[in-house]
């Protein structure tokens, strides 16, 4: 009981006082996390969109291959990200094994089917006549999927926040791809870990709590969305 | 009729054809949108109605065929979108975005490139014409169905098309909602002139709005003409049974009279009006408010007269629906108040009468 009670409280201390290690490691995490999620929305948002709004052949293939993603276990993202960067891999010459650049990667990988995947299902959930309804108005084709997009604005917002909300609390593949090094490479997830192992538990419990924090305000922000869609 | 035919049409479309996969949805040999006139595209659910109104609207490629705007052929690409930008449709459902009611109506104003003063200006008068100006801040998701239609009404108006698509824009209304925006539409028409294709399975309407109606079956044009033709000359039984002819009667034709013929049906003759030949198999077609109800054998200038069973009553509204059994079924269409006069009920005998001028025959191929 102890060990809990004194592992919270020196977490609290560690949070007040502003340990600069503690700001580090979340610091890295929000600029890996963010990152990603930025990068998977620039990929994935017109991906999704393609997919929802074009009929072309390999279209089929592609929705089950994004739909498999949604659910793929990172440990495994993390091996093939791990492979391709691998020194004498497909990508070896890049040498971005174990940075900060690889653990974007990684998570990159993992946001994209969620980020695609949410923008097609919003797309296709949306009146088919909605769209020759914009054509007729006079947009041209470019113009009627950025108004769609615009339309689906809070649904699309929901896939950022499930993107992002998945890869902040992702540890296997930023393990992997990243090796936790300390002061490089260790986001939250990491550090929980290796802490942990180590039986620094305050520490963990920090990093755990600004974690539970950050994954509630991501949560709280999404039900909030899809409440508010579905009364409107 | 050849004052309308010389005018060169805004829109054409020859041998259009579109197929879902193997089937055939559409296949017009030949069809004209004439400048400020209003077209009505009739028929029941599924004949290609809107099928059509998408590809006269460069919404929808057809198959085969093609669509002639102003004479030329309107070829793909970006041309497309430059004709598109002279056209505007309002469909069944309102189709409008989350946002205010006027950012709707400015929509597509500022998709076409106006300078905002036009915009403005438009806007202003359009939300105005349709009675909306009130709710122009509100958001258009929290409008009612008429409401939300007026806007979509005032929306296409406010682009001030060469061509003016209407998709059935008052079938998903209630009936007071409707007759209210159905009566200024038709103020609001008279008014600007505005070349209009109005897709539509409500025969009033069409009566009402279209200088030329062409009624479609299963993709196809069954009959083509001013809404007078089509209404008192329908081809055959079904288009007499969408413009509202009750009464259609097979019967054989046996006697002709220089253009007056006797119809045998049943046992009966009925004497009308026709072309058509000894021994040919025609349908009659009597509109139910053209038959007179009377006790007696009356002695008016009416040819045929027959005396029939009642066999249901039916009030619809002001007026009663009398079914009879004449040897052949007969549906009267009378006011409430000669009903009652004439004391009606199921069993009792009258005499129907109608002129022979209130029939149409249609040959039977």
């Amino acid at each position: 009981m102890d060990l809990i009670i004194d592992g919270i409280k020196h977490a609290f201390l560690l949070l007040i006082h502003g340990d600069p290690k503690v700001i580090q490691v979340v610091w890295l995490s929000l600029a890996v996390s963010g990152s990603a999620t930025i990068l998977s929305l620039c990929i994935g948002i017109p991906l999704g969109s393609v997919l929802g709004l074009a009929r072309f052949p390999g279209r089929r293939f592609i929705i089950s291959l994004i739909n498999t993603g949604m659910g793929a276990p990172p440990v495994v993202v993390g091996l093939a990200v791990t492979i391709f960067l691998w020194r004498n891999g497909p990508l070896g010459v890049l040498h971005l094994l174990y940075t900060p650049s690889a653990m974007v990667l990684a998570q990159f990988v993992i946001a994209l089917p969620l980020v695609a995947g949410f923008t097609l299902a919003t797309i296709q959930q949306q009146d088919p006549k909605l769209r020759l309804q914009i054509l007729s108005l006079g947009a041209s084709r470019f113009q009627m999927v950025w108004l769609l997009l615009k339309e689906a604005r809070l649904p699309l917002l929901a896939a950022v926040m499930a993107g992002f909300g998945a890869v902040i609390s992702e540890v296997g593949a930023s393990m992997m791809v990243g090796g936790n090094i300390t002061g490089q490479t260790q986001v939250m997830t990491t550090a929980i870990v290796g802490e942990t192992s180590k039986g620094e538990f305050a520490v963990a419990i920090a990093f755990s709590i600004i974690l539970m924090v950050l994954v509630y305000l991501v949560n709280f922000v999404l039900t909030t969305i899809q409440q508010r869609s579905r009364a409107g | 009729m050849s004052q309308v035919s010389s005018m060169q049409p805004v829109l054409a479309a020859r041998d259009l054809g579109v197929s879902y996969g193997n089937r055939k949805v559409l296949e017009i040999p030949e069809i004209d949108v004439i400048p400020n006139r209003v077209l009505a595209l009739i028929g029941p659910n599924g004949s290609g109605k809107t099928t059509l109104l998408l590809c006269l609207a460069l919404l929808l490629k057809p198959t085969s065929g093609k669509i002639l705007y102003r004479g030329e052929t309107v070829l793909d690409g970006s041309k497309t979108l430059q004709l598109r930008r002279r056209f505007a449709v309002a469909f069944q459902e309102p189709l409008l975005l989350n946002t205010t009611v006027r950012e709707n109506v400015r929509l597509g104003l500022r998709l076409r490139g106006f300078d905002s003063a036009e915009i403005k200006r438009r806007t202003d008068y359009w939300l105005e014409k349709f009675g909306i100006a009130s709710l122009a801040e509100r958001n258009a998701r929290t409008l009612s169905g008429g409401e939300a239609q007026r806007a979509s009404l005032a929306r296409a108006f406010a682009l001030q098309p060469e061509v003016l698509f209407l998709d059935e824009p008052f079938a998903a209304l209630d009936s007071p909602t409707r007759q209210s925006l159905f009566g200024d539409m038709v103020n609001i028409l008279q008014e600007t002139r505005f070349t209009t294709v109005l897709v539509t399975h409500d025969r009033n309407e069409a009566q009402t709005l279209a200088h030329r109606i062409v009624m479609l079956v299963n993709g196809k044009i069954v009959q083509s003409g001013t809404p007078r033709e089509i209404f008192s000359s329908p081809v055959n039984e079904e288009v007499a049974r969408f413009v509202g002819i009750e009464n259609v009667i097979e019967g054989k034709i046996v006697a002709n009279r220089n253009g007056v013929v006797d119809i045998q049906v049943n046992g009966s003759i009925i004497e009308g009006i026709s072309g058509a030949q000894i021994g040919e198999l025609v349908d009659i077609c009597i509109r139910p408010e053209h038959i007179t109800l009377s006790p007696v054998r009356s002695s008016t200038s009416a040819r045929n007269v027959f005396a029939g069973k009642i066999t249901s009553l039916l009030a619809a509204g002001a007026l009663v629906r009398v079914s009879l059994d004449c040897g052949f079924p007969l549906v009267a269409l009378i006011t409430r108040l000669s009903a009652d006069e004439l004391n009606l009920e199921v069993g009792k005998q009258v005499f129907a009468s109608f002129k022979a001028t209130a029939i149409h025959v249609i040959s039977v191929k």
